[in-house]
């Protein structure tokens, strides 16, 4: 959980090793809480936020760390899932492993991003973000499309009954009785998403303070700069895209086996532009803020429910439907955010300041740590 | 019936819709280098707009002479004052802001937008009156109908005027002058605020004309046409060369020929794989050639990598 709390805890082991134990805690003991608290759909709710938490931080590589705009996102994460789902399902009568086909399902994924991005990242920015758009829609056209004369996408019926994850035999959907608790499908899922964010997260960091990372940040900066650095710009741009993809195809398959069911509904472009979002209103480039922007936008539509029985009380008759409220808040969100707040709602403290030099706090943690560099 | 000639006629048709909306992009794109994303919500307002208004009127008994430039005139005047808006609000405050940054507000507009005329309108198709009786006429084997001919009429009437007000006149002399040179135009006592505002209510005026036209090709509106649609008028102005008028209209017209020769032959070419649904996937596909091979595009010339 680096980066979660002010680097000053880190310095004392024990407030930070006991901060780590509480945090521990409290994600073990979440599902539960949630459930006491919400109910059982509210599990799955936050099963959703950490699949789009492993999403977001995917195409946070690509747009966050590498500053290249990925619009076809969505195209990545819609291979890995019918990867998956073709190959461990009655469609073709397959019934492959799952832990054998998410990881060949994020590879595949990974090799659409190479093939896509080798030809175009040459590009300027903006004609890039036209270009994966364009790519994510030939995506869904295929899949809505691919059902004549050989059936293999099941065309916008979509597949159906798609092998559920299982561990050591037990399929995960069905309930357990482990150490005297009952443990039902959502819960079970929410610990298998745990863990894979939590490896998720701990790659991006790996990642973002890496000598990739670093050229990532130069190229992000300074294209030209950075090539003039020696930084072989093609080449990293393309392993953005690429790991980017990987994510995305790993949470493909992921929610193919948790839900059950892909149909091409669940890859359009509005679904790109929702982990966009994420991505941007969290803070782009920077972890935690990505993870808060995911987590938000998952739980806020769910939270719009309430503003359907709001407007009859207060109106007397629901004059907006609330699913309608809901990328129409993210369209003004995404503008509001830009114009008031491009940093994001939690940007990295060095973004923060390149984009706010005179904010006062700031230059006081600089000089402090200039302070703290020359004892 | 010759087929061959029938899809080339149908092509010539759509292209000129797609180089009407392309004028759009290549406009603002030419003056400010940003992608207008809301651009084919804009074609979307102008037709949802003037198909409400022309059933409100044909239903009060207004001959259609008067009804269809009410209806006109109307979506002019809500897709000018939308576009001025959007420029004021989402791209004014942007304009020395990092390149992604118009470009986001930009996506964000075009939902916000969208949702708009959702809950505007409904979700449902509103399907163009049927004021014009359609008449079918015979040219050398294939068929031409009258609203054809009427929206290949009033495209090039108005592309003519685009040409003229661009070329000919001070406020195009001035939008020239800003496509090459921001700074410098402001320099030379250019208002540049002002041509950059005239620029939009030019294009808005020119995406009015165009949702009419769409909405009377296809016979209904909806609210989210506008995406695809834009996304495809803009893949012809990438086509004909961003920033380029002629080449828009080139573009547009040869996206319009191909797609509609691609969606008519495809199931021959590739054994009856693929069929005519493909349709779609042209627009991309070409978009994705030309920006791989050529990225100034057919008559641009400038080299698209700026940085």
């Amino acid at each position: 959980m680096i980066g979660l709390l002010p680097d000053r805890l880190y310095r004392d082991r024990r407030i930070a090793w006991a901060a780590f134990g509480v945090l521990a805690v409290l994600l073990i003991a979440l599902p539960f809480l949630v459930e006491a608290g919400l109910g059982r759909t509210w599990v799955r709710i936050l099963d959703f936020a950490m699949l789009y938490v492993m999403l977001a931080l995917g195409l946070n590589i690509v747009v966050g760390f590498a500053g290249l705009l990925d619009l076809g996102y969505v195209a990545f994460y819609a291979v890995g899932a019918y990867f998956y789902a073709i190959l461990a399902s009655p469609q073709f009568g397959l019934h492959l492993p799952f832990w054998v086909l998410l990881p060949m399902g994020a590879g595949i994924a990974c090799l659409f991003g190479v093939l896509l991005g080798a030809p175009t990242l040459r590009l300027r920015g903006d004609y890039l973000a036209i270009v994966t758009l364009g790519f994510g829609e030939i995506i869904r056209i295929f899949l809505n499309n691919l059902n004549a004369p050989v059936n293999v996408t099941n065309g916008p019926q979509g597949i159906n009954m798609i092998d559920p994850v299982r561990l050591g035999g037990h399929a995960l959907t069905r309930p357990i009785e482990l150490f005297g608790v009952q443990i039902s499908g959502p819960h079970a899922h929410y610990y298998l998403f745990l863990g894979l964010t939590l490896l998720v997260i701990f790659a991006a960091i790996r990642l973002q303070h890496s000598r990739i990372g670093r050229a990532w940040a130069a190229i992000r900066e300074d294209e030209v700069a950075a090539e003039a650095m020696g930084i072989h710009t093609r080449n990293v741009k393309l392993l953005a895209f690429a790991m980017g993809a990987t994510f995305g195809g790993l949470g493909g398959g992921l929610f193919a086996a948790f839900q059950g069911f892909v149909s091409p509904e669940s890859f359009t472009l509005m679904e790109s532009i929702m982990i966009l979002c994420m991505v941007v209103l969290g803070g782009m480039g920077h972890i935690p803020g990505v993870i808060l922007g995911a987590v938000l936008l998952t739980m806020l539509p769910e939270a719009l429910r309430y503003v359907g029985p709001l407007q009859q009380e207060l109106i007397g008759r629901v004059a907006v439907d609330p699913a309608d409220l809901r990328m129409l808040l993210f369209g003004v969100a995404l503008v509001l955010v830009m114009l008031f707040r491009p940093q994001g709602l939690w940007p990295s403290p060095v973004r923060a300041r390149e984009l706010h030099p005179d904010n006062p706090d700031q230059v006081r943690q600089e000089q402090e740590s200039l302070y703290d560099a020359e004892r | 019936m010759d087929v061959l000639l029938q899809q080339l006629i149908n092509g010539l048709i759509l292209g000129s819709l797609y180089a009407l909306v392309a004028l759009g992009y290549t406009m603002v794109y030419g003056i400010l280098e940003l992608i207008n994303f809301a651009h084919g919500e804009i074609v979307m307002v102008g037709a949802m707009v003037s198909v409400s208004v022309l059933v409100a009127l044909t239903a009060a008994g207004v001959p259609v002479a008067l009804a269809l430039p009410l209806a006109l005139a109307a979506a002019v005047v809500v897709c000018v004052v939308t576009g001025v808006l959007v420029e004021r609000v989402a791209y004014r405050p942007l304009r020395n802001a990092p390149r992604l940054a118009p470009l986001i507000t930009a996506i964000g507009v075009s939902i916000v937008l969208q949702n708009l005329a959702m809950i505007f309108w409904g979700r449902q198709y509103l399907s163009f009156p049927p004021v014009i009786e359609v008449q079918v006429y015979a040219v050398l084997g294939a068929t031409v109908s009258n609203i054809q001919i009427l929206i290949l009429v009033v495209a090039a009437l108005t592309m003519g005027g685009l040409l003229l007000l661009v070329n000919r006149t001070r406020l195009g002399r001035a939008m020239r002058a800003t496509a090459q040179n921001r700074e410098v135009a402001g320099l030379m006592g250019v208002d540049v605020n002002r041509v950059i505002a005239a620029t939009f209510i030019v294009g808005s005026a020119l995406a009015a004309v165009a949702g009419l036209l769409i909405a009377s090709y296809y016979g209904i509106a909806h609210y989210n046409m506008g995406f695809i649609l834009g996304l495809k008028a803009f893949s012809a102005a990438v086509l004909g060369g961003i920033g380029n008028i002629p080449g828009a209209l080139l573009g547009g017209l040869l996206l319009g020929v191909i797609e509609s020769l691609g969606a008519g032959y495809i199931g021959d070419l590739t054994g009856g794989f693929l069929g005519s649904h493909y349709q779609d996937i042209f627009a991309f596909l070409i978009l994705i050639l030309v920006l791989t091979f050529r990225p100034s595009g057919l008559l641009g010339e400038r080299v698209a990598d700026r940085a």
